[in-house]
């Protein structure tokens, strides 16, 4: 293509990108502006994007009042707990799909693969009967415990293509040499599967942080709600008070962001691992 | 493997130890997963069988059935089916046809892969609660609401502001829009990845034999992206099939249950009515549907050959 042509192509397809990446980001912008707006300019018209006279007020009163400091608290633990436990277990669960054999091995990774399929909602009655049963509502336990059985499967489905890639030669010789499979798991293959952890952490992580509908099933007590149930209360709570609302959100949602920024190729590669290979 | 084979017979202590590795390996996530996934499954079925009573103390009758014939004679339910239908429809293919626009174009350009990258992808990390309440807000029915003022003002299309939330066509309009402006991101980076996959040779191959851009396209991109393709298609459809945070966020199913999807009804009728038998029923229902159409999919979609 010549110069001048390649030029105005470019031209065109940026022009339409940024077109494109507007419209993504103007509800953020939206967001944002609200958050440090008043309460009396929240509705007005023509709504503003520029607020006349910004202010911190709904992020401290976001913080202060409602206990929001405590579910920022309750979210954190539930949401470090299930990634290091889901990590670690699914780790040694899609360990054992990639080099052993055992009884029942295909059959129980036919199940896992169906549960990949189906809606964790789906099983929400059932899971609420048997947390229930087992004393675990209105426990942040029974939040983990849950979040660890629905981020296994994929966590695991994850890991075992991974682990299938790794070399098995490097394994033979800790075995020749008298060592473990632990010793092999803990000293071989979780150091060299840094990148496949760090994707598998950071979508466990997200995926507690942000669930919503089993937290606000089996959570009735307002001392353990988590952000997402805590937000969606508040906004029930203070029907207009949008400035409040989204102060609650922004502060909730900059952790990910930030998160996602710094660690985008773990992401992407977690998106892209299963996908492309088809 | 070979010096297991070797080292094996020689010391049978050492053996034993190794037929138990496997099972100490998968213990902790077996457990879980059998205990509050497999056994769930297997319990909503049979809780699906029952007038459930979730009630300490109350009989709860075996009812067989009655559940599943209940929900084909309810209006709800059909109502219910046909907005996730739509939304699906609706949502999958305008996902996929813009994301698609989107990654070629980044494919093609010079810089600023990376940053648009990014954009794109934000409202994909942000929680479902918080895009779901954004958009509750921007479809303010008002005119303040800043969707109603830029169709009033900005592109003067509506004379009057639309009562977004509160009517069954338009609400389903604003929580098709949020789920197409939510999953854009999420289908484009799956797209930019293969994209980036196809060797140039290729498309040069194809330049030489004279076929221009919108030949290449679909002579030498789509199909070398079909496995993509159909991953990106199966994965929409069930997602598109499991909404539900938007809905229930941005109208609760209301008015009188118009924009109701098949997860807020049976969210609904379970923790709000507490009739839990229907709720599972209607949990199996759509776990049935969503089963058969992405076998189907993946049966029929699938290319046998390895490219």
């Amino acid at each position: 293509m010549p110069r001048s042509a390649r030029i105005f192509s470019n031209t065109l397809l940026y022009t339409a990108l940024a077109l494109g990446a507007l419209v993504m980001i103007i509800p953020f912008l939206y967001m944002l502006s609200t958050a440090f707006k008043g309460q009396v300019y929240v509705l007005e018209v023509p709504p503003s994007f520029l607020p006349e006279q910004p202010t911190v007020q709904n992020f401290i009163d976001a913080w202060q009042s409602n206990n929001f400091s405590r579910y920022f608290g309750n979210s954190l633990l539930v949401a470090v707990a299930t990634t290091a436990l889901s990590t670690l277990v699914s780790a040694m669960f899609a360990y054992a799909f990639a080099r052993f054999n055992f009884i029942g091995k295909n059959l129980l990774f036919y199940a896992v693969l169906l549960t990949l399929m189906l809606p964790n909602l789906m099983l929400i009655i059932p899971e609420f009967i048997l947390v229930k049963n087992l004393g675990l509502r209105n426990n942040l336990i029974g939040l983990v415990i849950v979040y660890l059985a629905f981020s296994i499967p994929l966590n695991t489905f994850l890991l075992r293509g991974f682990f299938e890639g790794l070399p098995r030669e490097l394994e033979e010789a800790v075995l020749i040499d008298g060592g473990s499979y632990w010793t092999i798991f803990s000293r071989i293959v979780l150091p060299l599967s840094t990148p496949a952890l760090a994707t598998v952490a950071i979508f466990t992580f997200l995926f507690a942080w942000d669930e919503f509908t089993w937290a606000l099933t089996a959570i009735d007590d307002p001392a353990s709600r988590t952000l997402p149930v805590a937000i969606a209360t508040f906004q029930g709570q203070h029907l207009t008070q949008w400035g409040l609302v989204f102060a609650a959100s922004l502060i909730a949602i900059a952790p990910v962001i930030l998160v996602f920024i710094t660690l985008q190729r773990y992401f992407i590669k977690g998106l892209t691992q299963g996908a492309v290979r088809g | 493997m070979r010096s297991l084979s070797i080292a094996a017979p020689t010391s049978p202590p050492k053996r034993r130890h190794l037929f138990l590795t496997p099972y100490l390996f998968i213990l902790p996530a077996a457990l879980l997963f059998i205990v509050f996934m497999l056994y769930p499954l297997v319990d909503a079925f049979r809780i699906s069988l029952y007038d459930w009573k979730i009630v300490p103390g109350a009989n709860s009758p075996f009812v067989g059935l009655d559940n599943y014939t209940r929900a084909f004679q309810d209006d709800v339910f059909w109502i219910a089916l046909r907005n996730t239908v739509l939304y699906t429809v609706v949502t999958v293919p305008a996902q996929m046809i813009l994301a698609m626009l989107v990654a070629l174009a980044l494919d093609a350009v010079p810089r600023g892969r990376v940053f648009f990258r990014v954009l794109y992808y934000l409202p994909v990390i942000t929680s479902w609660v918080v895009v779901s309440l954004l958009f509750k807000y921007m479809f303010d029915s008002t005119e303040a609401g800043i969707i109603n003022y830029f169709f009033m003002r900005i592109v003067p299309v509506l004379h009057e502001p639309v009562p977004w939330l509160r009517e069954a066509g338009p609400a389903l309009i604003a929580i098709m829009a949020l789920g197409v402006w939510k999953g854009i991101g999420w289908s484009m980076v799956i797209f930019l990845a293969a994209l980036q996959g196809i060797p140039h040779e290729l498309h040069e191959a194809a330049m030489i034999d004279g076929a221009n851009g919108w030949q290449r396209f679909w002579n030498v991109t789509i199909p070398l992206m079909r496995p993509t393709i159909v991953f990106v298609l199966v994965l929409l459809i069930i997602g598109g099939f499991n909404v539900f945070i938007s809905v229930y966020l941005m109208t609760g199913g209301n008015p009188v249950h118009r924009t109701e999807t098949m997860l807020t009804y049976m969210y609904n009728e379970s923790f709000n009515f507490l009739e839990f038998g229907y709720g599972a029923a209607l949990s199996y229902i759509l776990a049935a549907i969503i089963f058969v159409i992405s076998f189907i999919q993946l049966k029929v979609l699938r290319n046998p050959v390895e490219v």
